[in-house]
């Protein structure tokens, strides 16, 4: 071999950031039209997202879901016509491809019937737990083959959502538990279920009561402070830290009020409108969730791939 | 088509019984959980059908004849595979199986305008341009229906064949894309999912009642995309002085700084520059990586073997990085190369061989853009020439240069336009002439000007389309998936990873690392025992040579003690002698000087006596 060659061993011919001198272009070359390639290419490959709800029974999580996707994802149960609660916790998974404008997304929602509804709760986050690991430990597998698909099917758990039942007073064991548990593997969304059994007032003490146990109990939930990747994505996470969790209010029949026809629910003080901006953060929540979960599930993931090879 | 005188298989007609069947429950419009039931149905009813295209056959001739009546709402896809049924409600137009296509408008069922499954957005107009035999919009489709059918074949494989068929299924479901009939893909996708995977999931559609928002997803990839920055590695081999400096600065509209080398070269080596561009609020990280030194040898056997190191050291150092255990892709500068510019000689008549030599090399690690540079040294009638000698040449041989991709639909029509002038013929220059009335990047002669953006003059314009405006995206893809991931199977290969171990069994790899790290500690650790019991053995070795040197050391001792002691014995003896020589010689000293003393006194008497004697002489008493 030449002696005078330079060695084209990636340490040195590989150029290191500081060096890559700013460039003045005098002219229009079209660089720029990555930027449609990029956008074809994702509208082409569509998107995943899977989403899982706990709470317990009558929470109306089924009833949020349809709200959130604007679908039938779930079927509703009716509380006269309910299954009896099963005995242990089961995971059930509906798959949907729903599309809007062009863009394709293929939702799988998990729903967790059982949790929390025995007279014993003890590790009842297990079951939970281990789906979830599973599904990391499925991709994962997939992605260490040597020949390995052109795209992985992504089943990882991109989003826990958290039902809180409205009692107004704090956290229970029961849910900080589960919340610790569960912060550390995947992005926990916590909501407050049923707000509208809750006043204004009420429901901010009880936010800011939500909030202090939380930081008592160093749970992080979504959007995650050690993720924030610059200052734009502080502020604004910072501004949606200040409103976890989101007071829902699910509503999926269709009502008139002043002529409109809205989603809401009907008692007899009042129709609650559901997803409009002023009122429970519906709309907030969905644009967050499905706006940077996708990006925060990756993030997960880098977490668990590390934990999972050193243990 | 089917022509009228196809003869339906004995299971079509079957097949057209069930659909009648289906077709009638859907058009119920209070069916609102037909759908999971007629994709159910519909699964049996394929399952039983013999080839795609009977089935297809069979089902587009019973859609045929039952779309036909007003109250059947159907939407037909293409018939190459799997003819999908949407159960909704809603203007459909569907095509009649002939080239010419006629959309004919059904009237929506009365009471299913407000059904939960209303017609959304991708269950409109399908549009179709004309028979398109094994068309690219198809390619899920038949894959979806290959895969159900295959996946139905191979059940009994196990999990990841079920695992294969659901993922691929699922990517067909995803890569829909404008694909007509979402639903059935969804509903190939289901039979998949349903045949190959025993799971609680099926897949279905779902048709939004009102906005939701994630049609903003795209628009969020790419923000995010162009916030990290893009990366882009362009290699450029040919010889020295071909131009590739110069037309890396017309390409990109800039002065790389850079000094032209020299032929003394005594091998090649690859010079890797970096440089930031921003154009609007894209950031570019470009890198030219240049050979030097290139054709300049007397000997070029080993040309292109620095080229293929470096190649093969970008795609070591991305694995390394992707097996990390705390890795961050994200903010990894990719060095690996997405495009390579093959600088051809404008000889006129073909390749060398040395530029043959070194594209096969290199095809399967890169992709391989040919162009001919220095392209205003040939006159336009030899250039055709030059051209399909150069392209036959690189197919007789075998050579697998970059296709520029057509499944794509908007950028299909342009890709295939461009391919015809592979390879393309560039003349670089930063140098402005005034053309007209304004300045232009030009080469001005004696003869004329040759303009770099004329069209007619060379092909510079088409290049960069090609490879910036159209394909950057793709040919950073094409890289990922195909070139690296071949780079990646080869070396895991060869550390002796496998998939599956000879029982066919699915080995994990972090099996097998515990398996050779142990291996690799055992081994350690023979070598160590190995060493130490050396070592022992030395010492012992060494200790008992000392000990014989000490004996014999010894024994010299112990002889010269001896010897010394005899000697001074000797001595001793020697000495006694001498004394007694000397006493000896004292007495006899004594003695004869007492003899002398009487010898004198005698002698004194004698003499008187002599004198008497004398004075009588004859007296002698002697």
């Amino acid at each position: 071999m030449d002696p005078l060659r330079q060695s084209a061993s990636p340490c040195s011919s590989r150029p290191s950031s500081p060096k890559t001198p700013p460039c003045e272009m005098l002219g229009y070359v079209g660089i720029e039209a990555v930027l449609d390639q990029l956008k074809i290419k994702a509208m082409k490959m569509g998107f995943e997202f899977n989403i899982m709800v706990v709470g317990q029974s009558g929470l109306g999580k089924s009833t949020m879901l349809n709200t959130l996707f604007k679908s039938k994802v779930w079927k509703c149960t009716l509380p006269g016509l309910a299954m009896p609660t099963p005995q242990t916790l089961q995971l059930k998974s509906v798959t949907h491809v729903i599309e809007e404008k062009g863009v394709k997304l293929k939702l799988t929602v998990t729903d967790t019937p059982g949790f929390g509804d025995q007279i014993n709760n003890d590790k009842c986050w297990n079951p939970i737990l281990g789906y979830i690991n599973e599904q990391y430990e499925r991709y994962l597998q997939e992605e260490i083959l040597i020949t390995r698909q052109r795209h992985i099917p992504d089943t990882r758990v991109h989003c826990c959502v958290y039902f809180v039942p409205p009692t107004g007073h704090c956290l229970r064991p029961l849910d900080i538990e589960f919340l610790q548990r569960l912060c550390r593997t995947v992005n926990v969304v916590p909501v407050i279920a049923r707000a509208d059994s809750l006043t204004l007032e009420e429901r901010e003490a009880f936010r800011r009561r939500i909030q202090h146990n939380l930081r008592t109990h160093c749970i992080e939930v979504y959007p995650q402070k050690c993720f924030d990747e610059d200052i734009n994505d502080r502020i604004l996470n910072s501004k949606i830290r200040d409103r976890i969790p989101f007071a829902v209010v699910g509503a999926d029949r269709q009502h008139l009020v002043n002529g409109r026809c809205v989603l809401g629910r009907k008692t007899k003080w009042g129709i609650i409108e559901g997803p409009t901006v002023g009122k429970p953060t519906t709309r907030k929540q969905t644009d967050l969730e499905i706006k940077s979960l996708l990006a925060a599930g990756r993030t997960q993931w880098r977490t668990w791939r590390t934990v999972s090879f050193l243990c | 088509m089917l022509s009228p005188q196809t003869r339906l298989a004995p299971v079509s007609l079957h097949l057209l019984r069930s659909l009648s069947c289906l077709v009638k429950r859907v058009a119920e419009p209070e069916a609102r959980t037909s759908a999971p039931r007629i994709l159910l149905g519909l699964q049996h009813v394929v399952e039983r059908g013999v080839a795609a295209r009977v089935q297809a056959a069979g089902v587009s001739v019973a859609l045929e004849r039952v779309v036909s009546g007003p109250t059947a709402t159907f939407a037909e896809g293409e018939s190459c595979g799997l003819s999908p049924l949407t159960p909704a409600g809603g203007p459909h137009a569907i095509p009649p199986p002939t080239a010419s296509a006629r959309a004919r408008r059904l009237t929506p069922l009365p009471g299913e305008a407000n059904g939960p499954f209303q017609a959304g957005s991708h269950v409109a107009l399908i549009k179709r341009e004309g028979r398109r035999r094994g068309g690219s919009r198809c390619r899920c489709l038949r894959a979806g229906a290959g895969c159900w059918q295959s996946a139905a074949a191979r059940e009994a494989r196990g999990r990841r064949a079920g695992a294969g068929a659901r993922a691929r299924a699922g990517a067909a479901a995803s890569v829909g894309g404008e694909h007509p009939g979402a639903a059935g893909v969804g509903a190939a996708a289901a039979m998949a999912v349903a045949v190959g995977r025993p799971s609680n999931e099926e897949l279905r559609n779902l048709s939004l009642s009102g906005h939701v928002g994630f049609d903003s997803l795209p628009d969020q990839l790419v923000n995010k995309s162009t916030s990290q920055g893009f990366c882009f590695n362009i290699l450029c081999v040919g010889e020295t002085g071909i131009g590739k400096s110069t037309l890396m600065d017309t390409l990109f509209n800039t002065k790389f700084e850079s000094d032209p080398a020299t032929h003394n070269e005594p091998g090649v080596r690859l010079k890797a520059r970096s440089y930031e561009l921003q154009e609007s609020n894209v950031r570019l990280k470009l890198t030219i990586v240049d050979t030097v030194g290139f054709g300049d040898q007397i000997n070029k056997d080993d040309s292109y073997k620095p080229i293929v190191e470096y190649i093969d050291a970008q795609f070591e150092a991305y694995l390394q990085e992707e097996l990390k255990i705390k890795r961050s892709l994200f903010n990894y500068h990719d060095t690996r190369i997405h495009a390579c510019l093959y600088f051809i000689a404008p000889t006129g008549h073909s390749l060398k061989s040395l530029d043959l030599v070194t594209m096969k090399k290199l095809d399967s690690k890169v992709n391989i853009i040919p162009i001919i540079a220095k392209a205003d040294t040939i006159a336009k009638n030899e250039l055709h020439k030059f051209k399909s000698k150069i392209m036959s040449e690189l197919v007789s041989n075998g050579v697998q240069i970059y296709q520029f991709p057509t499944d794509e639909e908007t950028v299909a029509e342009i890709n295939a336009t461009m391919s015809v002038h592979l390879p393309f013929a560039v003349v670089g220059s930063t140098e402005e002439v005034k053309i007209g009335n304004k300045m232009a990047k030009a080469r001005q002669y004696p003869w004329g000007v040759v303009q770099v953006e004329n069209e007619n003059h060379c092909d510079f314009v088409k290049l960069r389309e090609m490879l910036i405006r159209v394909n950057m995206e793709d040919l950073r893809e094409q890289t990922h998936t195909r070139h690296y991931e071949l780079y990646r199977r080869c070396k895991l290969e060869e550390m002796g990873f496998k998939d599956t171990d000879p029982d066919s069994k699915p080995f994990s790899l972090q099996e097998t690392y515990e398996a050779k790290r142990n291996e690799f500690l055992g081994e350690l650790q023979k070598k160590e025992e190995e060493m130490r019991q050396m070592f022992v053995m030395r010492v012992k070795e060494k200790e008992a040579e000392l000990k014989e040197a000490e004996k014999e050391l010894h024994e010299k001792f112990d002889l010269l003690k001896r010897t010394h002691q005899e000697e001074k014995k000797k001595v001793e003896d020697k000495k006694k002698e001498l004394e007694e020589e000397v006493n000896n010689f004292q007495k006899k000293k004594a003695a004869a000087q007492l003899l002398q003393s009487q010898a004198q006194q005698s002698g004194a008497q004698q003499t008187k006596k002599d004198k008497d004697k004398k004075n009588s002489p004859w007296l002698c008493t002697e």
